[in-house]
C-alpha cells in the first residue's frame, strides 16, 4: 500500500522533472505573459497624450521570436522565403544570416537565437500566423520598465545599469539564445541586453534626424503624432530606443532588430482583429 | 512608304535622345571628383582646384579599441578612427554625401556638419540605421574649419563615444602655402573606472553628466601622439595645425610648450587675425587654425593648458623638431650654480647625511621612502608608478628599473636624458638630479622597488654613498 503510493510519487516527480526540462517554447510556439494593467511614463508623448500613460493588461511572448520559429513559420507560408523576397515588403538583408532559404545554421546565430534581419512586414505576418500582433510602443515600453524585482526598474538599483550595459559594449558577432538572461518583475526575458525588437507603431512617434530640433517640430510634419520634449533627459537606453525605431522603415532588416509577439487578453487564439 | 519611313525616322530620334540623355547622365556621375579622407595626425594636400561637384563617402562604425594602455573602450566612430576622417573641400563646391552605417552597427547614426547650411547641418536628412546608407547634397557655402559630429538621440552620448571630426572648407584660392599641416582633436572620454582602470571600460552616463571627465586627449587616446607616434618636422619649417575640440564637454585652453603661434585663425574662421599667441581657447564644438615656424631642435609638447588634464587625464601630444641647434633663439643651459638665498652660510642643506639617532626598521625605511617618492617623484611617475605612457617611464613593474638598481641610484643622483627602453617601449625625455641625501635616496629606491609589484633587496645609505663616490671620481 504504502509502497504504491511512494512508486506514484515517484513517477510524478520524474514527469515533473522531463517537463520542467523540455523546451516548451521551441516545440509549441513561444509562451505568452500576461502583463497586468498599470501605466507608465513615456520618454515622448504623442500630442494630447497625458503624461502617464495608461496600458490595459495584455499578453506579452515571453521570449522573442527564435530562429527556429521562424522557420517552422516559413514552413508553413512560402511566400516568406528568402528567395521569395519582394522588395516592398523586406530589403535585401532579409534572413542574410541564414545559409538557405530553410537553414537558419548561419554564422554567428542559433537555432535557439533570436531570428534577426526581418521586416516589420514579416515580424507582422509572423504574429498573425500565431493569432496574435506585435506589441505596441507603449505595451513594450511599459513591459520593459519593470525591473527585475519591482514593477518599476527606474527605483531598482543596479537596473539602469544592467540595461545601459548592453549599448555600451559592441554588437554582438554571435547571437546568444535566447533566455540566458534573468527575467523581469512580469516574467518576461531579453526585452534587455539581447536585441531590438520591432514594435506594431515604430514610426508613430518620431524623433527626426536632428534630434535637438525635435521640441518644435510642425506637428502636421507627421501626421498629428510628431513628438513633443522628451518626460526625461537621463533615460538613455529610451532615447536609443526611440532613436533606433525613428530611423527604420517597415521594410528594413537589422543585424540586431528581431520581435516578439503580443495579443489582447480577451482575443481567443485565431481571432486577429 | 512614306509613313514608314517618317516612323523609322522619329524612332531613330527617339533613340539617339534616350542615348544622349544617359550618356550624359553616366558622365555628370563621372565627373564628381572623390574627396580623399585624411586620418588623424595626417591632412591631406591642399587642393589647388576650382569649385567642383565632389562626392564624400563616409562610413559609421562601433569599434573597441584602446582608450590608454590596457584599457578598451566601445567607440562609435566616423571611419573606424576617433576622430573621424578630416574631410577637405573648396569653398564653392558642391558636396554629394554618403553616410553609411556598417551592418554590424547597434546604433542608428547620423551626422550633423557644422560646414553645412540648412536643418541640422544635414543631421535632418543624414538619420541611418545599421546596414544602410543615406545620401544628400549641400553647397559649401562658407570658408572655414568646422566640426562634424553625430546628433542622433541621446546627442552627448553619440559624441561622448568618439563621433566627430573635421571638415576644412578651403577658401577659394586655398591658404597661405606652408611646409607641413597637421589634423589634432582633442576630446574628453568618461568611463566607468577611474583613470587608468585597465580592461573594458564603459561609457560613464553620471560621470558625463557631471562632466567629471577620466580621459582628455589629443586624437582620441591617451598616447596618440606621444613617443613613436609624435608627429615629425625639420628646424626653418613653418608648421599649420588643424585643431578641433569634439568635446563633448571641455573647453581646451591649447598651447604648445616651446612655441608661440604666429598666426591664429580664432575658432577656425578664415581671417588670420592674431599674432603671437601662447593659447588659444577652442570651445566644444569649435576649432582653430594655429601656424608656427620652428625655430630650434627638440620637442615641442602640446597640451591643454588647463594642466591637470595633461598630466592626468592624458591631453598631450608631441612634435619632433630635428634639425641643427641654434644658439642665438635658444642656448641649452648653461650654468648651474647653487643659490643661496641668505648669503654663504648654508651649504648643500639638502644632502647632509645625517644618520637617524635609532635605525630605522624595514617597515618605517619604505614609509619614508613612499613620503620622499610623493613630494619628489610622483608629479611625473604618477602615484601609482604607472608614468605616462610614452612621456614618463612608468616605475611599477619596470624592467629598465629592476634590471640595475645601482643605475637607478645613479639617475636619481645625476637625472638621466636621452632615450632608454622601458618595457618594450622607448622614451626619450629628461629627469633631473635630485638633490636627496644618501638615506634618502636609498629609503626612496627601496619604496620603489618594493611596490606596486615591484620586489628588491633594500639598498643601505653606504651602498648609495659608494655609488655616489664613484660618479664623483668619473
Amino acid at each position: 500500500m504504502n509502497w504504491h503510493r511512494i512508486t506514484r510519487l515517484l513517477w510524478v516527480g520524474v514527469l515533473g522533472i522531463v517537463l520542467t526540462a523540455y523546451p516548451f517554447n521551441m516545440a509549441w510556439g513561444n509562451r505568452s505573459v500576461r502583463i497586468p494593467s498599470g501605466s507608465y511614463k513615456p520618454l515622448y508623448r504623442n500630442e494630447g497624450e497625458p503624461f502617464q500613460v495608461e496600458v490595459t493588461s495584455f499578453l506579452l511572448d515571453k521570449f522573442p521570436t527564435t530562429n527556429q520559429q521562424f522557420l517552422n513559420f516559413i514552413q508553413q507560408h512560402a511566400q516568406w522565403k528568402r528567395s521569395a523576397r519582394q522588395d516592398l515588403f523586406a530589403d535585401s538583408r532579409y534572413l542574410a544570416h541564414w545559409s538557405s532559404d530553410l537553414d537558419p545554421h548561419g554564422i554567428g546565430h542559433h537555432l535557439n537565437s533570436p531570428v534577426t534581419n526581418v521586416s516589420w512586414f514579416a515580424a507582422t505576418a509572423y504574429c498573425r500566423a500565431q493569432g496574435k500582433r506585435l506589441p505596441t510602443v507603449h505595451e513594450w515600453e511599459y513591459a520593459a520598465s519593470a525591473g527585475f524585482f519591482n514593477p518599476d526598474g527606474s527605483a531598482e538599483p543596479g537596473f539602469k545599469e544592467h540595461v545601459l550595459e548592453w549599448y555600451a559594449r559592441p554588437a554582438f558577432r554571435t547571437l546568444p539564445a535566447i533566455g540566458r538572461g534573468l527575467t523581469n518583475y512580469w516574467g518576461v526575458a531579453d526585452l534587455h541586453g539581447l536585441i531590438w525588437e520591432w514594435v506594431l507603431d515604430f514610426n508613430s512617434v518620431l524623433v527626426t534626424g536632428e534630434s535637438r530640433g525635435d521640441g518644435g517640430l510642425e506637428r502636421e510634419l507627421f501626421c498629428g503624432a510628431g513628438s513633443v520634449r522628451s518626460s526625461n533627459f537621463e533615460d538613455y537606453p529610451a532615447f536609443m530606443r526611440f532613436g533606433l525605431r525613428s530611423s527604420l522603415k517597415a521594410h528594413y532588416t537589422l543585424n540586431n532588430l528581431g520581435f516578439r509577439c503580443a495579443s489582447d487578453l480577451n482575443l481567443q487564439k485565431g481571432e486577429y482583429k | 512608304m512614306y509613313s514608314r519611313t517618317k516612323l523609322t525616322s522619329i524612332h531613330l530620334l527617339v533613340i539617339s535622345i534616350t542615348i544622349l540623355f544617359f550618356r550624359t547622365d553616366l558622365t555628370l556621375a563621372e565627373q564628381r571628383l572623390q574627396v580623399q579622407l585624411s586620418y588623424a595626425p595626417n591632412v591631406s594636400a591642399p587642393l589647388q582646384r576650382n569649385p567642383s561637384k565632389v562626392r564624400v563617402d563616409l562610413e559609421t562604425k562601433e569599434v573597441t579599441a584602446r582608450l590608454a594602455d590596457g584599457v578598451d573602450y566601445n567607440f562609435w566612430t566616423f571611419g573606424g578612427t576617433v576622430p573621424g576622417p578630416m574631410i577637405r573641400i573648396m569653398e564653392g563646391d558642391e558636396v554629394e554625401f554618403h553616410l553609411s552605417n556598417h551592418p554590424f552597427s547597434k546604433m542608428p547614426h547620423n551626422i550633423d556638419l557644422h560646414a553645412v547650411t540648412g536643418p541640422g547641418g544635414g543631421a535632418a536628412s543624414s538619420l541611418t540605421a545599421p546596414g544602410h546608407t543615406s545620401t544628400f547634397s549641400f553647397k559649401a557655402l562658407n570658408a572655414g574649419l568646422y566640426v562634424y559630429h553625430c546628433a542622433t538621440a541621446p546627442v552627448g552620448m553619440h559624441i561622448a563615444n568618439g563621433m566627430y571630426g573635421l571638415i576644412l572648407v578651403e577658401p577659394e584660392g586655398g591658404l597661405p602655402p606652408v611646409d607641413r599641416e597637421f589634423y589634432v582633436m582633442q576630446s574628453d572620454f568618461y568611463t566607468k573606472g577611474e583613470y587608468g582602470e585597465e580592461g573594458f571600460q564603459p561609457f560613464s552616463m553620471e560621470k558625463a553628466i557631471d562632466e567629471d571627465a577620466d580621459y582628455v586627449v589629443f586624437n582620441g587616446s591617451v598616447g596618440a601622439m606621444v613617443g613613436d607616434r609624435a608627429v615629425r618636422a625639420k628646424v626653418g619649417e613653418t608648421i599649420r595645425l588643424y585643431v578641433g575640440n569634439g568635446g563633448p564637454n571641455l573647453v581646451s585652453s591649447f598651447h604648445v610648450i616651446g612655441e608661440i603661434f604666429d598666426t591664429v585663425y580664432t575658432e577656425g574662421g578664415t581671417l588670420p587675425n592674431q599674432q603671437n599667441v601662447q593659447s588659444t581657447l577652442i570651445p566644444a564644438g569649435g576649432s582653430a587654425i594655429v601656424e608656427f615656424k620652428v625655430e630650434v631642435p627638440g620637442t615641442l609638447i602640446l597640451v591643454d593648458h588647463s594642466i591637470f588634464r595633461a598630466f592626468n587625464k592624458g591631453a598631450l601630444g608631441m612634435i619632433n623638431v630635428e634639425g641643427p641647434d641654434n644658439s642665438l633663439v635658444y642656448s641649452g643651459k648653461q650654468a648651474d650654480r647653487i643659490y643661496l638665498p641668505e648669503g654663504g652660510a648654508i651649504q648643500e642643506v639638502a644632502v647632509a647625511n645625517e644618520e637617524p639617532a635609532i635605525p630605522l626598521t624595514h617597515e618605517e625605511r619604505l614609509q619614508r621612502g613612499q613620503r620622499i617618492y610623493e613630494q619628489n617623484c610622483a608629479a611625473c611617475h604618477q602615484m601609482e608608478g604607472k608614468g605616462i605612457s610614452g612621456v614618463f617611464p612608468p616605475l611599477a613593474n619596470s624592467d629598465y628599473l629592476m634590471q640595475d638598481l645601482p643605475r637607478a641610484v645613479r639617475v636619481v643622483i645625476s637625472g638621466l636624458t636621452g632615450e632608454i627602453d622601458v618595457n618594450g617601449k622607448k622614451y626619450n625625455n629628461i629627469m633631473p638630479s635630485q638633490r636627496l641625501n644618501d638615506h634618502d635616496i636609498s629609503n626612496v629606491i627601496g619604496y620603489i622597488t618594493n611596490t606596486w609589484g615591484n620586489q628588491a633587496e633594500l639598498l643601505s645609505a653606504a651602498e648609495v654613498a659608494e655609488i655616489r663616490a664613484a660618479l664623483a671620481n668619473h
